[in-house]
C-alpha cells in the first residue's frame, strides 16, 4: 500500500515545527549566550553580531568546574560500571539465592528520594573527611548510576547464549577469565549505553554538589551555575554561556551515541 | 551428586563464594548508600539532631517531636498539597503530550528518525541548565515569553511568571512537563513499536476509524508500557527538587514548597536534620504507597481482564 507523497512531506513540516517549539529553549540559551554584556534587558532574536564576552567571563569564572565535573563524572563512570557489570553478570547468569532479593533492592533505590541520601551522607561524611571531596562525590553520584547499569547489563547479559560461555569454561577457563574475555567483549554495545548515562547522571547532579560541598575547591558546573544565578543576575550572557558549556556532553552524546541513548531510553525502565 | 554440608572445600560452596564475588561489591554499594541511608533517616527523625551534634555528637531521642512539629506546622499541608498538585500536573501534561508525540512519530514521514532523536535533547539536559534557561525566559520584566505575549498583544503588562503566588506552580509545573515529555515519548513510542500491524490492518477491515483503532488497539496492548510510565513519572516526580530550587527557590511566598524542598531547607539551611529526615520519610512513605496501591490495583485489573475469556 503506497502512501500519497504529499502526506509524508507535511509530517516532515508539522514534525519540525513541533520540534521547533520543543527545542526553542535550547535555541534561546545558545542566543542569549551570545549577546553582549549589558545588553540582556533587551535581547535580539538572532545572533546576527555574537558576542563571545559572556563565554569569556563564564570561562574565566567557572572553567575550574567543568574540569571538576568531568572529573567526578568519569570517576562515576568507571565505579559504576565497575560495580555493575560483574553484578548484572551474576543476576543474568548464575542461579544465586539472592537474586531476587537483589533485584528487589534494585527497584526499591528508585523510589529513595535523593535528600534521603544527602541526608543521610552529609553526618556520614562530615565524620570520614568526604566532604569536598571528589571520592565523596563520585560515589554519591554512583547512586544513579549503579541501579541503572545493572538494569541495562542485566537485560542484555540474560541474551548471551549459555553455549558460548559453557564452551569457554569447558576449555578451562575460570569464571573471572569467561567474565573478562567473553562476557563484557559481547557486552560492549551494553557498556558504552550504560557509561553515556551513567556520565550524565553525574554530569547533572545538583543535589549532592549542593548538600556535599562547602566550600569552592571542588565544585561541579552544576553547583556553580546555581550560585552564578543567585550572584550575578545582571550577566545573564555569561550564566547563559556556562549553561551552553554544561550542555555540550548532553548534546555531543546525543549525536555521537544517539542508538545508545535511544536504547538507554527505552531499556531502563521497561524491566 | 554429593549431599550435606561440607567444609570450604567442598567445590560447590567454593563455587557460590566465586559467585558471590561478582555480586558482593554491587550488593555492599547499595547497602551503604541506599540501605545506611533509610535506615539512618529514621533514626534521625526520632533524634534532636542539631548543628551542635556535630560538634558534641549528642543527638538525643526525642520520640516523635519532630514528626508531631512538622505536621502541626501550617506549612505541611500547603507544601503536601504542592507536592501532589506539581506531581499530578506535571505527570497529566507529560503522559498526554508524550503519548501525543509518539503517536505522530509512529507515522512514517522523512526525517522522522532524527527528529525523534533530537527530542531527546531537553531530557538529556542538566536539570539546572533547564531551570536557569526557564528562569531568564519566564523572566518577568526581560524574558522572552512576556515579550512574545506582548508583541501578539496577549498581555499588555507581563503576566509574573515565577513572583505571582498563583503563577509560579504552574510556571514549574510547565517547566517540569517540558522536561519529562521526552521521557515519555520515548518510552511510549517503544511501546507502540511492539504492536503488531497486522493487528491494525485487521481493525481497519473492520471498518474501524483512527479513533476506533486506538480504542480497542492501541490503548489495550499498550496499557502495560502506560503502567511503567507512569509509576515511574510518579516516583520520580515526587522526588524532584533541582527545578524548583533553581527556578523559584520555593517561593514566592513558599507557594511552590514541596516536601522535598522543604526537607532539603530543613536539613541544610536550617541544619535540623532530625526534623528533614521526618519530612523526607513522609516524602518515602507516599511513594512507597503509591508504587505498592498502584501496582495491585493493576495486577488486579490484568488478572480480571485475563480472567474473561
Amino acid at each position: 500500500m503506497k502512501r500519497a507523497p504529499g502526506r509524508g512531506r507535511l509530517s516532515t513540516i508539522v514534525g519540525i515545527v513541533l520540534l521547533a517549539l520543543m527545542l526553542f529553549p535550547v535555541y534561546w540559551m545558545v542566543n542569549a549566550s551570545l549577546q553582549p554584556t549589558g545588553n540582556t534587558l533587551r535581547g535580539d532574536w538572532l545572533p546576527f553580531h555574537p558576542d563571545f564576552s559572556g563565554y569569556a567571563t563564564a570561562l574565566r569564572d567557572q572553567g575550574r568546574n567543568l574540569v571538576t565535573s568531568l572529573v567526578v563524572a568519569l570517576g562515576s563512570v568507571a565505579l559504576s560500571l565497575g560495580l555493575a557489570a560483574p553484578a548484572a553478570y551474576a543476576l543474568a547468569q548464575f542461579r544465586i539465592r539472592g537474586t531476587n532479593l537483589v533485584l528487589l533492592g534494585i527497584l526499591i533505590t528508585q523510589m529513595v528520594p535523593g535528600i534521603v541520601v544527602a541526608n543521610a551522607l552529609y553526618s556520614a561524611y562530615s565524620d570520614l573527611g568526604l566532604l569536598n571531596s571528589y571520592v565523596g562525590l563520585i560515589l554519591a553520584d554512583s547512586t544513579a548510576g549503579v541501579p541503572f547499569a545493572v538494569i541495562i547489563l542485566r537485560s542484555f547479559m540474560q541474551g548471551i547464549p549459555r553455549e558460548i560461555i559453557e564452551a569457554a569454561r569447558v576449555d578451562g577457563a575460570g569464571r573471572l577469565r569467561v567474565f573478562c574475555s567473553v562476557v563484557l567483549p559481547v557486552s560492549r554495545n551494553a557498556l558504552i549505553t550504560a557509561a553515556v548515562f551513567t556520565f550524565l547522571f553525574a554530569w547533572s547532579d545538583f543535589l549532592f554538589a549542593l548538600t556535599l560541598t562547602t566550600t569552592e575547591t571542588v565544585r561541579p558546573i552544576s553547583l556553580g551555575i546555581y550560585q552564578y544565578i543567585g550572584a550575578h543576575t545582571d550577566q545573564w550572557n555569561a550564566i547563559m554561556a556556562t549553561t551552553v558549556m554544561a550542555s555540550v556532553p548532553a548534546a555531543v552524546l546525543l549525536v555521537v551515541a544517539q542508538r545508545h541513548i535511544s536504547a538507554g531510553a527505552t531499556g531502563g525502565a521497561i524491566k | 551428586m554429593r549431599s550435606g554440608p561440607r567444609p570450604a572445600t567442598d567445590p560447590r560452596s567454593w563455587e557460590r563464594l566465586a559467585q558471590w564475588m561478582f555480586l558482593g561489591p554491587a550488593a555492599a554499594y547499595l547497602l551503604l548508600f541506599f540501605g545506611y541511608p533509610i535506615v539512618k533517616n529514621v533514626v534521625m527523625s526520632f533524634q534532636q539532631y542539631t548543628p551542635t551534634t556535630f560538634y558534641t555528637g549528642a543527638a538525643p531521642f526525642v520520640g516523635r517531636q519532630n514528626y508531631a512539629e512538622i505536621l502541626a506546622s501550617d506549612l505541611f499541608a500547603k507544601s503536601l498539597l504542592t507536592t501532589l498538585l506539581f506531581t499530578a500536573g506535571s505527570i497529566c501534561g507529560q503522559f498526554v503530550l508524550g503519548l501525543g508525540f509518539a503517536l505522530f512519530f509512529q507515522r512514517r514521514f522523512p526525517l522522522g528518525g532524527v527528529l525523534r532523536s533530537l527530542l531527546l535533547l531537553p531530557w538529556l539536559l542538566p536539570l539546572v541548565v533547564s531551570g536557569a534557561t526557564w528562569r531568564w525566559m519566564l523572566d518577568p520584566d526581560t524574558g522572552v515569553v512576556n515579550a512574545v505575549l506582548r508583541a501578539l498583544h496577549l498581555s499588555s503588562s507581563g503576566i509574573p511568571w515565577l513572583t505571582g503566588t498563583s503563577q509560579a506552580l504552574v510556571s514549574v509545573i510547565l517547566i517540569n512537563i517540558w522536561i519529562g515529555i521526552p521521557f515519555n515519548t520515548a518510552i511510549l513510542y517503544g511501546g507502540l513499536q511492539e504492536i503488531p500491524t497486522h493487528l491494525y490492518e485487521a481493525a481497519k477491515l473492520d471498518g474501524a476509524g483512527p479513533v476506533t483503532s486506538f480504542r480497542h488497539v492501541t490503548w489495550p496492548l499498550l496499557r502495560p508500557v502506560v503502567s511503567v510510565v507512569l509509576v515511574l513519572g510518579v516516583v520520580y516526580t515526587l522526588k524532584v527538587l533541582d527545578v524548583i530550587l533553581v527556578v523559584t527557590g520555593g517561593g514566592p511566598a513558599n507557594a511552590t514548597e514541596t516536601l522535598a524542598t522543604r526537607s532539603y531547607e530543613l536539613s541544610f539551611q536550617q541544619f535540623e536534620f532530625g526534623r528533614g529526615a521526618a519530612m523526607s520519610n513522609v516524602l518515602v512513605v507516599i511513594s512507597l504507597a503509591f508504587a505498592l496501591v498502584y501496582l495491585r490495583a493493576n495486577r488486579r485489573a490484568r488478572n480480571a481482564e485475563e480472567a474473561i475469556p
